[in-house]
C-alpha cells in the first residue's frame, strides 16, 4: 500500500486546484478570506515543494540524486500517465511557490479588488504550472499548459480596461496558434514512435528507422516552435512586452515564470531525447537554439536601450534571460559541459525572482505620476461596478504608508539592477561567470562561435545596466514632487523578493552545488529514463493486461 | 481514403491561416476554428487509416494488434476538440469586449488610416 508520503508528488497539483475550486464556491467580495485561503495554499505547496527537493536530493547511495514517481491510476510505464519529480522539477516547484508568494501579497494590497475570481484564476495558473513542470508525457504536458494559459488569460484580462483587452486579444490568439503546433508536433511524434513518454520517447529514438527520422525532427520542432513563443525567443516573441505591460503587477510579476515553463520543457526535451545516446538525431535543432537565443538577446539588448519606461525595459529584460538560457541550452547540446548549465539553472531563478520584483515595482514608481489612481479610476469605471466609492474608503485603512518610501524603493531597484544587469556581488555576477567560464573551458565548442555568446552576454548586461541606471536616476534622483504614497502591504512582498535574491547569493556555494548536480543529472538522461520505465507499480499483475 | 484525407488537412489548414492572417476579429477566430478542426484531423490519422477495425481488443491471451485501430488518437482527439472549443469560446468573449471597447472589429482595435 502506498503511505501518504508517497502521495506527496501529486499535491503540487491537488492543493492549487482544491483551494481555486473551493474560491468559486464563495461570494467575491469576501477577499480577505480568499485572500488567506490562497496564501494558505501557496504556502503549503511551498512546504511541499521543498520536502520534494530534499528527497530529490537523494543520498550517497543514490549518487545524490534520486528521482520520484507517480502512476496516476497504478497504470505500467509506458502505458499510463506519469508524474515525475527530480532535481530540476523539484527546483523549478519550489521557484513557482516562492515568486507566488509575494505576488499574492502584493495583490492583496489591492488589486485583487479590480476583478473577480482573481484568486482561483491564480490557484489554476499555479496548478498549471506544477503540472507541467512535474508531467513525463508529452500529451498530459499540452493538457496542463492548456490550464495554465486558459488561466493566464483570464488573469492578463484582470482589471480590465482597453490596453488590456487588446493586448490580451493578441496574447490569446498567439497562444492558440501555439497550442494548435504543439498538438501537431506531439500527433507526428506519437504517429512515428508510437509513445508520448518522455522517458520511453528517449529510448526508441536511437532505433527510429531512418526513413521516418525526418518525420520526427519535423515533430520535435513544431513542438519546439510552440514552446519558443512561450518563451518569448525573437522572431516569435513581439507580443511579449505588450502583453506583460498590459497585466496588472502581481500578474506581470507571475507571468515571470511563464516564459520559463517554455525554457524548461526544452530543456528537459532535448537533453533527454537529443542527448549523447540518440543516434544520428544526438544535437538535433543545437545550433537552431544556439542561433535564435543570440538573436534573442541581441534584440532584447536593443529593446531594452530603445525603451522608454521601465515596464517594456523589463518586458525586454525577461526577453534577455530566455534567449541567455535559450542559447545555454544549445551550447550545452553541442558539449557545453556541466559547469555552463550550472550557471544558467542558477541564473534562471534568479532572474526570475528578480524581474518578479521589478515588475512589483513598476506600479508604485509610477504612482506619483497619476499612474494608479488614474488607472485604478479608469477601470473601475470601465468594469462597470458600483466598487469604487467601497475602493476609496477601503484604500484608506488597508495599512500604513511608509516613510522614507523612494530610499527603500531605491534600494529594492538597486538590487534588481544589479542582479539582471550581471554585477558583482549580487548573483547574477555569480549565475554568468558559471555560464561563461564554463563555456570558454569547454573544448568541444567552436571556439568563435563562444566568443560571440560571452560578448553579447557581456554587451546585454551592459544594455541592462544602462537602461535601469537611466530610469533609476530618472525616478529617484531627478525625481521633483511628493513621493508616492505607497503601503507597506506593498514593498513587503517587493522586499522579500529582493531578500531571496540576496539569500541566493549568501547561499552561493550550496546552491550552485544543488545546480551542479541537477546539471549533471540533465547530462545523463539515462538515470531518469531508467528510473522511469521501472517505475515499479503499487499494485502488482491482477487481471490487467 | 489517404489522399481524401490529406487534401481536407491541407484545405481546411490553408484556409485557416489565410483567414488568421486577416486584419477582422471574426476571420482570425473562424481561421483558428479551421486550423484545429485541420488538427484535430491530422491526430486522427496518426494512428493510421483502418476500415470498418473495432478500437477495443476484447480480454484473452493474444490478440493480433493489426486488426484493431489504435485507441489513443482517438481519445487525445477528444481532450484536443474539448480544449480547443474552450479556449475558442474564452477568446470569443474577449473579442466582444475589445468590441465593446473600441467599437471596431479590426485586431488592433483601430481601423488603419
Amino acid at each position: 500500500m502506498m503511505g501518504l508520503s508517497d502521495h506527496l508528488i501529486i499535491l503540487p497539483i491537488l492543493i492549487p486546484f482544491f483551494a481555486g475550486a473551493i474560491m468559486l464556491l464563495y461570494d467575491d467580495r469576501q477577499r480577505k478570506a480568499k485572500l488567506g485561503i490562497s496564501l494558505v495554499a501557496t504556502l503549503a505547496t511551498l512546504v511541499v515543494a521543498i520536502e520534494l527537493l530534499n528527497r530529490s536530493k537523494g543520498n550517497a547511495l543514490s549518487g545524490g540524486n534520486d528521482i520520484a514517481f507517480y502512476l496516476l491510476g497504478d497504470w505500467a510505464v509506458p502505458y499510463g500517465i506519469i508524474l515525475v519529480i527530480d532535481r530540476l522539477s523539484a527546483m523549478m516547484l519550489v521557484l513557482t511557490s516562492l515568486l507566488a508568494i509575494p505576488a499574492l501579497l502584493y495583490s492583496g494590497a489591492g488589486w485583487h479588488r479590480q476583478g473577480q475570481n482573481f484568486q482561483s484564476l491564480f490557484m489554476f495558473l499555479l496548478m498549471g504550472l506544477n503540472g507541467a513542470f512535474l508531467t513525463g508525457d508529452l500529451f498530459n504536458l499540452f493538457v496542463f499548459f492548456e490550464v495554465l494559459l486558459a488561466a493566464s488569460y483570464g488573469l492578463l484580462l484582470h482589471g480590465s480596461g482597453q490596453l488590456r483587452v487588446r493586448a490580451g486579444l493578441h496574447y490569446i490568439a498567439m497562444n492558440l496558434a501555439a497550442s494548435l503546433l504543439f498538438l501537431v508536433g506531439v500527433s507526428l511524434i506519437y504517429g512515428v514512435t508510437g509513445t508520448l513518454s518522455m522517458a520511453q520517447l528517449s529510448n526508441l529514438v536511437a532505433t527510429v528507422p531512418d526513413a521516418d527520422r525526418p518525420l520526427l525532427h519535423v515533430g520535435t520542432a513544431m513542438l519546439g516552435i510552440a514552446f519558443l513563443v512561450k518563451a518569448g525567443i525573437y522572431p516569435l516573441s513581439f507580443w511579449l512586452p505588450t502583453a506583460y505591460m498590459a497585466g496588472s503587477a502581481p500578474v506581470a510579476a507571475m507571468f515571470a515564470i511563464m516564459t520559463k515553463v517554455g525554457i524548461y520543457i526544452i530543456l528537459r526535451i532535448t537533453m533527454l531525447v537529443f542527448g549523447a545516446g540518440a543516434g544520428s538525431s544526438a544535437g538535433f535543432a543545437a545550433e537552431v537554439l544556439v542561433a535564435l537565443g543570440l538573436a534573442t538577446i541581441a534584440y532584447g539588448s536593443f529593446g531594452v536601450l530603445a525603451s522608454q519606461g521601465l515596464g517594456r525595459v523589463t518586458g525586454h529584460l525577461v526577453m534577455i534571460s530566455s534567449g541567455t538560457l535559450l542559447t545555454v541550452n544549445g551550447l550545452a547540446l553541442m558539449g557545453g559541459g556541466i559547469g555552463m548549465l550550472a550557471g544558467a539553472l542558477y541564473y534562471l531563478v534568479g532572474s526570475t525572482l528578480a524581474t518578479g520584483a521589478l515588475f512589483l515595482l513598476i506600479e508604485p514608481l509610477s504612482r506619483e505620476e497619476g499612474g494608479i489612481a488614474a488607472m485604478l479610476a479608469l477601470t473601475a469605471d470601465a468594469y462597470g461596478l458600483d466598487q469604487s466609492d467601497e475602493d476609496s474608503t477601503e484604500q484608506d485603512e488597508e495599512g500604513l504608508a511608509i516613510p522614507g518610501v523612494m530610499t527603500i524603493l531605491g534600494l529594492l531597484f538597486g538590487v534588481c539592477l544589479l542582479m539582471l544587469a550581471g554585477m558583482p556581488p549580487l548573483a547574477g555576477f555569480i549565475g554568468k561567470l558559471g555560464i561563461l567560464g564554463g563555456a570558454m573551458s569547454a573544448p568541444a565548442l567552436p571556439a568563435a562561435l563562444v566568443w560571440v555568446f560571452v560578448a553579447l552576454v557581456i554587451v546585454s548586461g551592459l544594455a541592462s545596466l544602462l537602461a535601469l541606471v537611466r530610469i533609476g536616476i530618472q525616478t529617484f534622483w531627478a525625481a521633483d514632487g511628493t513621493p508616492p504614497r505607497v503601503l507597506a502591504s506593498e514593498i513587503a512582498p517587493i522586499g522579500v523578493l529582493a531578500g531571496l535574491v540576496i539569500l541566493m547569493t549568501i547561499q552561493g556555494q550550496d546552491i550552485f552545488r544543488y545546480m551542479e548536480a541537477t546539471s549533471r543529472a540533465l547530462h545523463a538522461p539515462e538515470i531518469y529514463v531508467q528510473g522511469v520505465i521501472e517505475a515499479p507499480r503499487v499494485v502488482d499483475g491482477g487481471d490487467r493486461p | 481514403m489517404e489522399f481524401v484525407l490529406s487534401c481536407a488537412i491541407g484545405i481546411l489548414a490553408a484556409s485557416g491561416i489565410w483567414l488568421m492572417m486577416r486584419p477582422r476579429t471574426f476571420q482570425v477566430i473562424v481561421g483558428l476554428c479551421l486550423v484545429s478542426y485541420a488538427v484535430n484531423l491530422f491526430i486522427f490519422s496518426t494512428g493510421r487509416l483502418t476500415m470498418g477495425a473495432p478500437p477495443i481488443m476484447p480480454k484473452g491471451w493474444f490478440v493480433n494488434p493489426a486488426a484493431y485501430a489504435d485507441p489513443l488518437p482517438q481519445a487525445l482527439v477528444l481532450t484536443a476538440i474539448v480544449i480547443s472549443f474552450a479556449t475558442t469560446a474564452l477568446f470569443l468573449v474577449v473579442m466582444l469586449a475589445s468590441r465593446g471597447f473600441t467599437g471596431t472589429d479590426h485586431v488592433d482595435g483601430k481601423e488603419r488610416d
